[in-house]
């Protein structure tokens, strides 16, 4: 049931509500509205229960084992939560003067400053409010540096084939063409294919590592100097920042510019989709197109850098300087980390990773790439499985969901058939993890056995097996009543 | 270890299964010569005891302001439900809902959220929400220009729109070379000035941006506009305050046809100000426009049992599955703070937001009455407001926001940073937050500030 069928005429959340105030008649009626807008009219209980049902329709980490790989599903601390939300903080007017923030700016630096250590980066700005945004901040930061270089021959950006979807938008949105290379049989950018593209066109390339495939690029210095050489910037993707927290730096590597996404390696919550945090971390000589603002100290004072201090900033990305919350939720968890807490993500994802690739390949599935180490995730490809029993990866997935796991990620990375990407994180135990194994050695058994089973899967949801099909044709966005 | 589980006789097992001697070796295909320091600039760990009694700190360190800043972030009371409710772990922790069947939670709500917005913006289709308002605009400004049937690569933009919101547009579509053209407003009365207009007519733009209320908190003739733009083959898009939607015309009812795109910040709905994050961008459209539009779209359908249920949906549009050819490079939402907005929404009702809307205007005519009582202190702008307006006070604003911050007031927003020539003005707000002896306190305040600097005018050799 919608909680707009829970709506009854007049009644009312009175509580909640402001006493009736006069009523506007200083307003031309032209301004006004004639017909109130239909939203529910409920009490505060029918609300609360309703969203505390639906909420109850979900699956997450806080309640289910959630090994989607390429999201780094961890354990989202409960402290980082009621932490940002202390009353001073949420009550912060975005205008109101730096001396009135002193407290929350000064999270903001500490939080600029940890991320600069740990990418090895010269600049960071906590502007992008998504990893996609922080995608655009990059590719902008590289346009605008060959644009102030009076190189205006750059059209095109490099994007290996494995990458998220979001690189090659981006690269669009900055008003780039996408130059597509392969990936080779060991999951590596094939060098060649590099080779073969890069030259006076080049304004950059966008690399994540480790790929999406799971893999470390091995080879990732000398994809940065052939890049380098001609003429164009490396972006570094840092979607998988998680496989290599505190062991190694894309600063350190030579990269121009890195994006991270906060609500992974950092830990703050997916919120069923949003909100993020992409922060990006700069080489020295992309530190002054940064996105503004970002938090400058002077003498222990600490306040937003604005357009007066960066003129050559790419420019805003949001109206009031990001996604302040969750920044905060990051530094918290940063701030109980430590600098002895980074490597162990790293540490404790890849035993995680390698673990369960391990045990799964010893329960017989087929690893993407057996010969390689799993980084902090792995792919599993269930070809074999489906050409025998006709059994899809999505229908494997929909059955994990039966037996109280989360699906891992289907039908991505594109390159490999039927695949399952799975990322376990650090903060679940060997014990979920065999719970796992058992799970997906059962589906297999029921895929052999009674194929059916797991085809019309999943079976014991708040909803069976939904009609994409139908949803995309016949358009119902918006409750209308009957 | 904080946040990992593992014993020691757990990771010799897992390191035994895998045939590895050490974590070290799992390491071993990263060149030897990138591994990195001991990241000394990071501080040591520390547990949760002493981090929250650091954030306490930091926290009462900024302290509590009575506050009549708006600008673009409003402070209204946001019922205890709301992020009780947002907080627990099955919204809080879920990822985006691609797996439908396990998120049903979730997928419901947005399609509840969505047709809320709809109804609010009077329009026919709501995405799932964007990053914010001003980068709902850039996507709005990108939108039209792909559906431009005149093929025209420029947009119409109002000098009386949030500066911040023009510049994240600008930031975000100079790069596809659209251009922005600013029209300006009329000083008199605070809005578009439509004689400026006329030199635009007979030439292809791609749109015309309408916001309401304007960033000086003036209303706009909605209706002249929406339908000037469409007269001249653009469309029309809509910048609006949802909780002021409330109580004016919705944007799908302005002029003959009503604004094509409608985009703000739903910030107002349930969301803390919080130094100015998160919030969440709103979109909605007319039917004609929906397989335009960017970010996450959620469609009811049914499952094998016919039973009624909900997807992610037009799925085509996105960067997952269209790469370079997407109608953005968005992959997210604001979640949860659509979830906030909904509860919001489902609790106050359309009375209580008129209420709030209400309240607001009330409070707002009320502080500028009392403030334009104090010798010196005008209206800039003549033409209709609804919870903000501007006030000049004859003497630098920036100098007299601090001396009202000293005694714990923040009087508003220093136009003179965006708007030259505007050095003594103040754009406030008194929301339905406010109560007669706060806005008492602000006269009292004002009116003892620039009674002692008409007395004795402040050094001009001091900084």
């Amino acid at each position: 049931m919608l909680i707009f069928e829970h709506s009854h005429a007049g009644r009312r959340a009175q509580a909640q509500a402001p006493q009736q105030a006069a009523a506007a008649d200083d307003l031309p009626a032209e301004f006004l509205r004639q017909q109130a807008p239909g939203l529910p009219e409920t009490s505060e209980l029918d609300v609360v229960r309703h969203y505390t049902r639906l909420s109850q329709k979900n699956f997450s980490i806080d309640t289910q084992f959630y090994p989607l790989g390429s999201c780094t599903m961890k354990y989202n601390p409960r402290a980082c939560n009621s932490l940002a939300m202390l009353p001073q903080f949420l009550s912060r007017h975005p205008l109101a003067d730096a001396d009135t923030g002193q407290g929350f700016l000064a999270s903001m630096h500490d939080l600029q400053e940890m991320l600069k250590e740990v990418t090895g980066m010269a600049g960071v700005s906590l502007a992008p409010m998504a990893g996609a945004q922080g995608e655009f901040a990059g590719v902008a930061m590289i346009r605008a540096y060959h644009e102030a270089r009076g190189d205006h021959e750059r059209s095109e950006i490099i994007v290996p084939d494995a990458a998220h979807g979001t690189n090659p938008a981006t690269a669009t949105m900055c008003g780039y063409t996408v130059r597509e290379i392969p990936t080779d049989r060991q999951g590596n950018v094939d060098l060649e294919a590099l080779k073969a593209v890069v030259g006076p066109k080049t304004a950059g390339l966008m690399l994540t590592n480790p790929s999406t495939l799971g893999v470390f690029e091995k080879t990732i210095v000398a994809i940065q100097k052939i890049v380098h050489e001609a003429g164009g910037l490396t972006y570094y993707d840092g979607a998988n920042l998680n496989a290599i927290l505190g062991r190694v730096r894309p600063g350190d590597m030579g990269f121009d510019v890195i994006h991270m996404n906060l609500h992974k390696t950092f830990s703050t919550p997916h919120g069923g989709g949003g909100p993020g945090a992409g922060p990006v971390g700069v080489s020295e000589r992309l530190k002054p197109f940064m996105p503004i603002p970002y938090v400058v100290e002077d003498k222990g004072f600490h306040r937003w850098a604005e357009e007066a201090d960066c003129p050559q900033s790419i420019g805003r990305m949001s109206a009031f300087g990001g996604n302040m919350g969750v920044l905060m939720r990051a530094y918290i968890y940063a701030r109980m980390l430590g600098r002895e807490g980074m490597h162990r993500v790293a540490d404790y994802a890849a035993l995680n990773a390698n673990y369960l690739a391990a045990e799964l390949s010893k329960a017989g599935f087929e690893l993407a790439f057996p010969e390689r180490r799993a980084s902090h995730e792995f792919i599993v490809t269930l070809k074999k499985l489906k050409d025998e029993t006709g059994v899809s990866a999505m229908d494997f997935a929909k059955r994990l969901l039966d037996y109280g796991y989360h699906a891992p990620t289907t039908y991505f990375p594109l390159l490999v058939p039927e695949c399952l990407l799975i990322e376990p994180t650090e903060t679940e135990s060997k014990q979920t993890l065999d719970g796992f194994v058992a799970a997906m050695k059962a589906v297999k058994q029921e895929a052999e056995a009674d194929a059916e089973l797991v085809k019309s899967a999943p079976h014991t949801l708040p909803a069976k097996r939904l009609d994409d099909v139908k949803a995309a044709r016949e358009l119902d966005l918006a409750w209308k009543p009957a | 270890m904080p946040f990992i589980p593992h014993t020691q006789e757990d990771v010799a097992a897992m390191l035994q299964s895998i045939g590895a001697r050490s974590i070290e070796d799992l390491f071993d295909e990263i060149p030897a010569d990138l591994k990195c320091g001991g990241l000394e600039a990071i501080p040591a760990g520390e547990p949760e005891m002493t981090v929250t009694r650091l954030m306490y700190e930091r926290a009462a360190q900024d302290g509590f302001y009575l506050n009549f800043i708006g600008a673009g972030a409003y402070e209204h009371h946001i019922p205890a439900a709301v992020w009780q409710i947002v907080t627990r772990g099955e919204f809080y922790s879920a990822y985006t809902p691609y797996q439908a069947e396990a998120s049903q939670g979730t997928l419901q709500l947005i399609y509840e959220y969505q047709t809320m917005m709809t109804r609010l913006t009077g329009l026919d289709v709501s995405n799932a929400s964007l990053y914010d308002g001003a980068s709902g605009l850039a996507e709005a400004v990108l939108m039209a220009v792909r559906a431009a049937k005149n093929g025209a690569r420029r947009v119409l933009v109002p000098g009386s729109l949030h500066p911040r919101y023009r510049a994240v547009a600008q930031a975000v579509v100079k790069n596809q070379n659209i251009e922005l053209v600013e029209i300006p407003f009329d000083p008199a009365s605070g809005t578009t000035l439509l004689d400026a207009l006329k030199s635009y007519e007979g030439q292809p733009s791609a749109a015309l941006v309408i916001p309401q209320p304007n960033f000086f908190g003036a209303l706009e003739a909605v209706d002249l506009l929406t339908d000037w733009a469409h007269a001249n083959g653009m469309l029309a898009i809509a910048v609006v305050n949802p909780m002021s939607l409330a109580l004016l015309k919705a944007p799908g009812q302005w002029g003959g046809q009503g604004a094509d795109i409608c985009v703000g910040d739903g910030q107002p709905l349930g969301v803390p100000m919080a130094s100015g994050g998160p919030y969440f961008g709103f979109m909605t459209c007319k039917q004609v426009l929906a397989r335009q539009m960017p970010g996450r779209i959620v469609g009811r359908t049914v499952d094998r049992d016919g039973k009624s249920g909900f997807v992610l949906t037009l799925q085509a549009r996105e960067q997952h599955i269209r790469r370079a050819k997407a109608t953005s490079n968005i992959c997210s939402n604001q979640g949860l703070l659509v979830t906030a907005a909904t509860i919001h929404m489902a609790l106050l009702g359309a009375e209580g937001l008129k209420r709030v809307a209400l309240a607001s205007h009330a409070n707002t005519k009320a502080l500028i009455e009392k403030l334009c009582a104090i010798p010196g202190v005008t209206r800039a702008f003549k033409a209709p407001f609804f919870h903000e307006a501007v006030l000049r006070v004859g003497s630098e604003s920036g100098e007299v926001l601090r001396a009202l911050r000293a005694q714990g007031i923040l009087g508003g927003y220093a136009l003179g940073r965006d708007f030259p020539g505007m050095e003594d003005a103040i754009l406030l707000c008194a929301t339905e937050t406010k109560t007669g002896s706060d806005l008492d306190r602000y006269a009292q305040q004002l009116e003892r500030i620039l009674s002692r600097r008409r007395e004795a005018p402040p050094c001009a050799y001091k900084s």
